[in-house]
């Protein structure tokens, strides 16, 4: 990248700064069994969980690399670090948290959130997370929400119960590389019948140079609770490549309702490789909204795997590629029992070269009746330059289904932005209330405070642009 | 503000097809004009080219507004100067409501001024009553699965809320029944003033018994053939434009053939 389309970058990126790399503690570059031993032994680990990551770093080295999606050929596992703790202890108020720390999360808004809206709030910097609160009340009723390290210690059960059993490490590269070296992320445990009416947020912030984050969260809905978690990632932007390879896994158990939120705003030299995905037992309802702004590359399908009667899945992913950017992204839903149900909605922007790809997968297995789904994904191209890619792939294997499926792919009339600035609006003006247009029956899922967030990049994306 | 368009030996055409072939036009503030003529005459074009639609190419002649160079203007600025344009065929914006939409139309025209809210709702409310439009529509997306007389509503309700000095309907009475025909008109006199003025193009004459016109043009192949005051209106119902394709098309072949026998 040249000086000067860098420069364009940062006036575009708000969150591009970066304070200086003061870890505690940093394992050299590379990837290693040391590495692994090092960052667990920080930890203080049990053994299980120590022999657990030597088994994925094993799995990792023998995985390939994925031959669709992306192009990743660019990623060097050699250059990056894969640990650094930016502080001995994490804190539980934010007077506790090292200043540039505090100062970052300050910028994103994160304390006020905490006070305005949200139920508790996990920070995490580069591996630790910095900060965890949650409000008295719910912790009182036995909802925890903690980073999966302290849950390793103190709720060992529920960990080795449900840990890696959505995603082995077994599943992918990622997936096996995240299982060896992951560091910081969410627990979140909701018992019985308790509702957590406002959200739990966790936000992740890359702040070191060519740095690996791979933060692990695992969100366990007992019966007949609900709950809903927002994840939001920034990061510097720097010269060399950054990594996020985060594993979620969810268990929404019967009658249980989790929705899980990720506005992704990742600096344009982050490669994000995610793999997210959800259990749902018996009338239980999982719902991912998926927004991914930013990175150079992503992929990024989140997954339901509707094995309980009655279980109903939902994937909102909404993607904009611009410039340099690859946005491969989707939703997965695999139908494993009788009377479930899944939507998948996917609406992608591509702008100054971008290149946004549907990629998603419904799947029925054998002899079930009684299932429904619809796929959607819309594209909106905006110049002639850009491009969108559909790969739907269905796996139907019964015959009592409705399936749906449409694909639209549509690009800015000149009529459109015509007709809106014989009202007066700029042609940039107008683009954006059409991009804005295109997105509002996604964005009005969101909570307010994150709709209005949304909007506010991608107003950013459309106008930030140096002529 | 009022206005005073001069049009000049226009010339333009799109996908270089020539359609306008130097045509002249004068109207002051406070007139209402009406344009008349047969099916691919370039009434249309002659609309979207004075808004500016960049499909079409102006090729010669000129556009005054108040004196000043007016084809210069980019289409915001021609709609900020107070030029509006009701759409034959107005597009469908999804994901954009008629109340954010028309907020934004108005809050434009303030130069950056705060609105009141309030008094927006208000005059909205009251102007869609007058159209006797449903209240509902305030939330739906702009023109969304809206009909064709639902549609024709909205452009003359976005032109009583933006209030225009001068207005272009092009073709605003197609397609409606007469009850809406009514209802369009009504909405279009309820502006006529000295600071309004109006170029209603149209195919039919109906319409014009609702809005009386100051002056009546027929266009014919790209220019104007022939002007007068609203009796004109009715010389044409009793004669039909085979009377204009006769007189002045006979007229142009013969001048073609004086032309090409030079």
């Amino acid at each position: 990248m040249s000086e000067q389309s860098q420069a364009v970058e940062i006036g575009e990126y708000q969150h591009g700064y970066h304070f200086p790399d003061e870890s505690v503690f940093k394992t050299r570059k590379g990837l290693n069994e040391d590495i692994v031993n090092a960052i667990s032994h920080r930890k203080q680990e049990p053994e299980w969980m120590r022999q657990y990551r030597l088994r994925a770093l094993a799995a990792f080295r023998r995985k390939a690399m994925p031959n669709w999606g992306a192009d990743l050929s660019d990623i060097d596992f050699d250059a990056l670090y894969y640990y650094a703790a930016p502080q001995e202890q994490q804190s539980r108020r934010w007077e506790d948290v090292p200043a540039n720390i505090k100062e970052t999360f300050e910028r994103i808004g994160i304390p006020e959130a905490e006070r305005k809206f949200l139920a508790g709030v996990g920070a995490q910097y580069d591996s630790e997370m910095v900060y965890h609160s949650i409000k008295e009340d719910l912790s009182r009723q036995g909802v925890i929400f903690t980073d999966p390290e302290t849950a390793v210690r103190e709720h060992p059960d529920l960990v080795k119960q449900y840990f890696g059993t959505v995603i082995p490490y077994l599943d992918n590269k990622f997936a096996a590389l995240n299982s060896a070296v992951w560091s910081g992320g969410s627990f979140v445990y909701v018992p019985k019948g308790v509702r957590v009416d406002v959200p739990l947020q966790a936000y992740f912030r890359i702040n070191a140079r060519s740095f690996g984050q791979f933060e692990r969260t695992l969100i366990i809905a007992d019966e007949g609770s609900f709950v809903h978690y927002i994840e939001g990632c920034t990061a510097p932007i720097y010269a060399t490549e950054s990594l996020h390879s985060a594993v979620v896994e969810i268990i929404a158990l019967p009658g249980s309702r989790v929705r899980y939120t990720t506005i992704q705003n990742w600096s344009s030299d982050v490669y994000n490789l995610v793999t997210k995905r959800a259990v749902a037992h018996k009338d239980a309802i999982v719902e991912w909204v998926d927004g991914n702004l930013g990175s150079k590359r992503t992929m990024k399908y989140p997954s339901i795997y509707l094995v309980g009667e009655g279980a109903h899945g939902e994937v909102l992913s909404i993607a904009f590629a611009g410039k340099g950017q690859e946005q491969d992204t989707g939703g997965k839903a695999v139908h494993a029992a009788n009377h479930t149900s899944s939507v998948i909605t996917a609406k992608s922007i591509s702008k100054d070269g971008g290149v946004a790809s549907y990629r998603g997968l419904l799947k029925v297995n054998e002899g079930l009746h009684d299932v429904r789904s619809r796929v959607v994904c819309d594209a909106l191209i905006l110049d002639e330059t850009s491009r969108s890619n559909t790969y739907p792939y269905m796996e139907i294997n019964s015959d009592d289904v409705s399936i749906e499926h449409e694909a639209r792919v549509s690009r800015i009339s000149e009529d459109q932005l015509f007709y809106l600035m014989s009202r007066g609006m700029s042609e940039q003006e107008a683009s954006l209330m059409i991009v804005s247009g295109f997105l509002d029956p996604l964005v009005k899922q969101l909570p307010m405070e994150y709709a209005v967030e949304l909007n506010r990049l991608i107003e950013l994306e459309m106008t930030g642009t140096v002529g | 503000m009022a206005h005073h368009l001069q049009v000049r030996d226009l010339r333009a055409g799109i996908a270089g097809k020539p359609i306008l072939d130097g045509l002249n036009l004068d109207i002051h503030p406070g007139e209402i004009h009406a344009l008349m003529g047969p099916n691919g005459s370039g009434k249309s074009t002659l609309a979207n080219v004075l808004m500016g639609h960049p499909s079409y190419a102006v090729t010669g002649g000129s556009v005054l507004l108040d004196g000043e160079d007016y084809l210069a203007l980019k289409p915001s600025e021609r709609a900020l100067r107070g030029v509006f344009l009701a759409f034959q065929y107005p597009v469908e914006i999804g994901g954009v409501t008629v109340g954010k939409f028309l907020k934004r139309a108005i809050e434009l025209r303030g130069n950056g001024k705060g609105m009141n809210v309030t008094a927006y709702i208000k005059e909205l409310r009251e102007a869609m009553d007058f159209m006797e439009m449903d209240q509902v529509f305030i939330n739906r997306y702009l023109n969304q699965g809206f009909s064709g007389g639902e549609k024709k509503r909205m452009e003359v309700l976005q032109m009583l809320m933006l209030k225009p000095s001068l207005a272009i309907l092009d073709e605003t009475d197609s397609g409606l029944d007469i009850d809406a025909l009514k209802v369009v008109a009504r909405g279009v006199n309820r502006m006529r003033g000295p600071g309004f003025s109006a170029l209603i193009i149209t195919h039919y004459q109906r319409i014009l018994t609702q809005i009386v016109p100051d002056y009546v043009h027929i266009m014919y192949k790209g220019r104007i053939v022939t002007s007068g005051g609203k009796d004109l209106v009715e010389t044409l119902e009793s004669r039909g434009y085979d009377w204009i394709k006769e007189q002045y098309g006979i007229e142009e072949e013969a001048n073609e053939r004086a032309v090409s026998s030079r």
